[in-house]
């Protein structure tokens, strides 16, 4: 099977400081991989190359085995490349079907002159992916800030997924949620993965990464230091590999 | 849960309306304390005597959504209102015929009158200059340029029609005799035109069409909608390929468009135009669209909330001269009425965006 996204030999400079050195990593249809590191082991930097936020020194990305250039993150999001942020960008003073159409509104004509907002189908269309995603939210004529943090993620999500993301990165996807939502959250997480959308998760959270990610990649000190298979690894070799009490792989 | 969340929109939605219950418990106050409050002839006069506010609100209030304020709207009246009587003037001199140089004089207003908000918007948009100070720049620019162009005095001696048309009514009444429409009927008897019915003045008409489109696009269009999304969290707008840069300059715009409507409205109902026009039009703007329900954060309010609020203070000034009462302390109660309405604003945080759909 060909890697979804494929980005090799990464360098990431800001002036002396080499945030990301050299990284490589691949990611397949379907695939949850963690990417899991300390503080400052770059981590954010290498995701915001991914997303078009910052513009790699060196190294190349391949989507869909084609070479890309993602210059800017709207460019990013054309691809179908997402970033779930912790802030969600999500408008809380809008209701939820509005926020998975905001900047694409239907619109329909008004005694066949005017364009108006197609209501009715902007709230249709939200229902059925969030159908297809499993995710229950009361009502989506409700305004984001009534919803919960969980929900609020899934809102977000919906949104990429209803315009054709087909890798979605999450960062520190359960930082700031209940227990129950996280769980909620990660199930969520495998129910894209099961359709099909690659997923990469940024979490200092052991527990999520293990329970949804079938690879993980460990960073320090910007660089790669080591690629686990989930279920071949445990907490604590994770963990030594982070903090550098366990030494570098051979083979990377 | 489901429960609690029935409760609180019902509580909402009395709330939502205490601006009404506000309305008609002044109109029934002054119907029953003044003399003839609660007649057509007197209720037509709240709505003409409104006519500034209303239009200055209703463009504040796009401003106010996204979240930015506009302070030049009260010397922008007084802007427009020297440039279209300025220009009636000057060509009805050159031999114009009245209805050349009014309409002349009225679009000049509104087309120089876009100008000072593309400045605004320009300056909140690209440059990042607060609101607040950029427009109050353009409040003291507009003022000044007006002083120079009507040279410190007052415009006179406009055309007649201006007049005419500014205190004209859409429909002229006389039971069982006349019925016309826009045309004052002539050669009535003393005791005729004393029983004349005037029925909805032109000023109000031509207001309420701008706000009824206005209200239209805010409520029921994309332009609308994104004006309510920058307001909400303008990184998402951003982020959503929304072009927040230029919907600010529009927004402004519109703002700036609606201050020189209320020159020219201004110039036909007083059939002068003056530098200081609708300088004192400022705060009430602002009070109308908070009464109504906007949040000075941005995010929320509607043009039917800020209708609500202008006639708050319209009908409370109509009744203090209905009852004798010096206009100054309309001041003390126009004050008392912001802050109290800003207060059921902080009390319901949970009721902060509401209305939009």
């Amino acid at each position: 099977m060909e890697p979804l996204l494929e980005v090799r030999n990464i360098t990431k400079r800001f002036g002396g400081l080499i945030a990301v050195d050299n990284v490589s990593m691949k990611i397949f249809p379907g695939e949850v991989v963690g990417i899991v590191g300390d503080n400052g082991a770059g981590k954010s930097t290498l995701i915001k190359v991914i997303s078009g936020v910052y513009h790699a020194d060196a190294g190349e990305i391949y989507f869909d085995s084609k070479r890309i250039k993602i210059n800017n993150p709207m460019e990013a999001l054309r691809i179908g490349i997402e970033t779930i942020y912790q802030d969600l960008a999500l408008a809380e003073n809008l209701n939820v079907y509005s926020n998975i159409f905001l900047g694409r509104e239907k619109l329909k004509k008004f005694l066949g002159l005017i364009d108006v907002l197609d209501h009715d189908y902007m709230l249709n269309e939200s229902k059925k992916v969030l159908n297809r995603l499993e995710i229950e939210i009361p009502s989506l004529k409700n305004k984001i800030i009534n919803l919960s943090g969980g929900q609020r993620q899934a809102v977000a999500i919906s949104r990429s997924i209803y315009w054709n993301a087909r890798l979605l990165i999450m960062d520190e996807p359960t930082a700031a949620l209940g227990v129950v939502e996280q769980e909620k959250v990660l199930n969520l997480v495998r129910t894209l993965s099961s359709q099909g959308v690659s997923v990469i998760v940024i979490s200092h959270q052991m527990r999520d990464v293990f329970s949804v990610a079938s690879r993980l990649v460990v960073m320090r000190r910007g660089q790669k230091v080591a690629e686990r298979i989930t279920a071949k690894t445990t907490h604590e070799e994770v963990v030594g590999l982070i903090v550098g009490s366990i030494g570098v792989d051979v083979d990377n | 849960m489901i429960r609690q969340i029935r409760l609180k929109e019902k509580s909402m939605n009395i709330l939502r309306r205490w601006t009404l219950f506000f309305l008609a418990i002044e109109i029934i106050y002054f119907s029953l304390v003044g003399t003839n409050y609660f007649s057509l002839k007197n209720i037509q006069e709240i709505f003409i005597s409104s006519t500034i506010i209303l239009l200055l609100a209703t463009g504040q209030t796009f401003v106010i959504i996204t979240g930015g304020i506009d302070l030049s709207v009260g010397f922008m009246v007084g802007f427009s209102s020297v440039i279209s009587a300025k220009v009636m003037v000057e060509l009805w001199g050159k031999g114009f015929s009245q209805e050349w140089a009014i309409a002349i004089g009225i679009f000049s207003a509104l087309l120089i009158g876009l100008i000072p908000g593309f400045i605004n918007g320009f300056l909140v948009a690209k440059w990042r200059v607060p609101p607040f100070i950029a427009t109050f720049g353009m409040y003291g620019i507009a003022y000044g340029i007006a002083e120079i162009i009507c040279g410190n005095v007052p415009i006179h001696n406009l055309p007649p029609k201006v007049g005419s048309i500014g205190h004209g009514y859409l429909i002229y009444w006389l039971p069982q005799k006349i019925f016309s429409f826009l045309i004052k009927p002539g050669n009535l008897t003393r005791q005729e035109l004393k029983d004349l019915i005037y029925i909805v003045p032109n000023i109000t008409i031509v207001t309420f069409i701008f706000i009824g489109i206005f209200a239209f696009i805010l409520a029921k269009t994309k332009f609308g909608h994104h004006t309510y999304a920058i307001g909400g969290n303008i990184n998402a707008a951003e982020r959503a390929g929304i072009n927040v840069k230029a919907h600010l300059i529009k927004t402004y715009m519109i703002s700036s468009f609606f201050a020189s409507l209320a020159g020219v409205m201004y110039v036909l109902l007083y059939i002068t135009g003056r530098a200081p026009a609708g300088g004192a039009r400022l705060l009430d703007s602002v009070v109308a669209v908070v009464i109504g329900g906007a949040s000075l954060y941005g995010g929320k309010g509607t043009i039917m909330g800020t209708v609500i609020g202008a006639l708050i203070i319209g009908a409370l000034e109509v009744g203090l001269i209905n009852l004798s009462i010096p206009t100054y302390n309309l001041h003390i109660a126009v004050g008392c009425i912001l802050i109290f309405a800003v207060i059921i604003d902080q009390i319901s945080p949970e009721f902060i965006y509401r209305d939009q759909k």
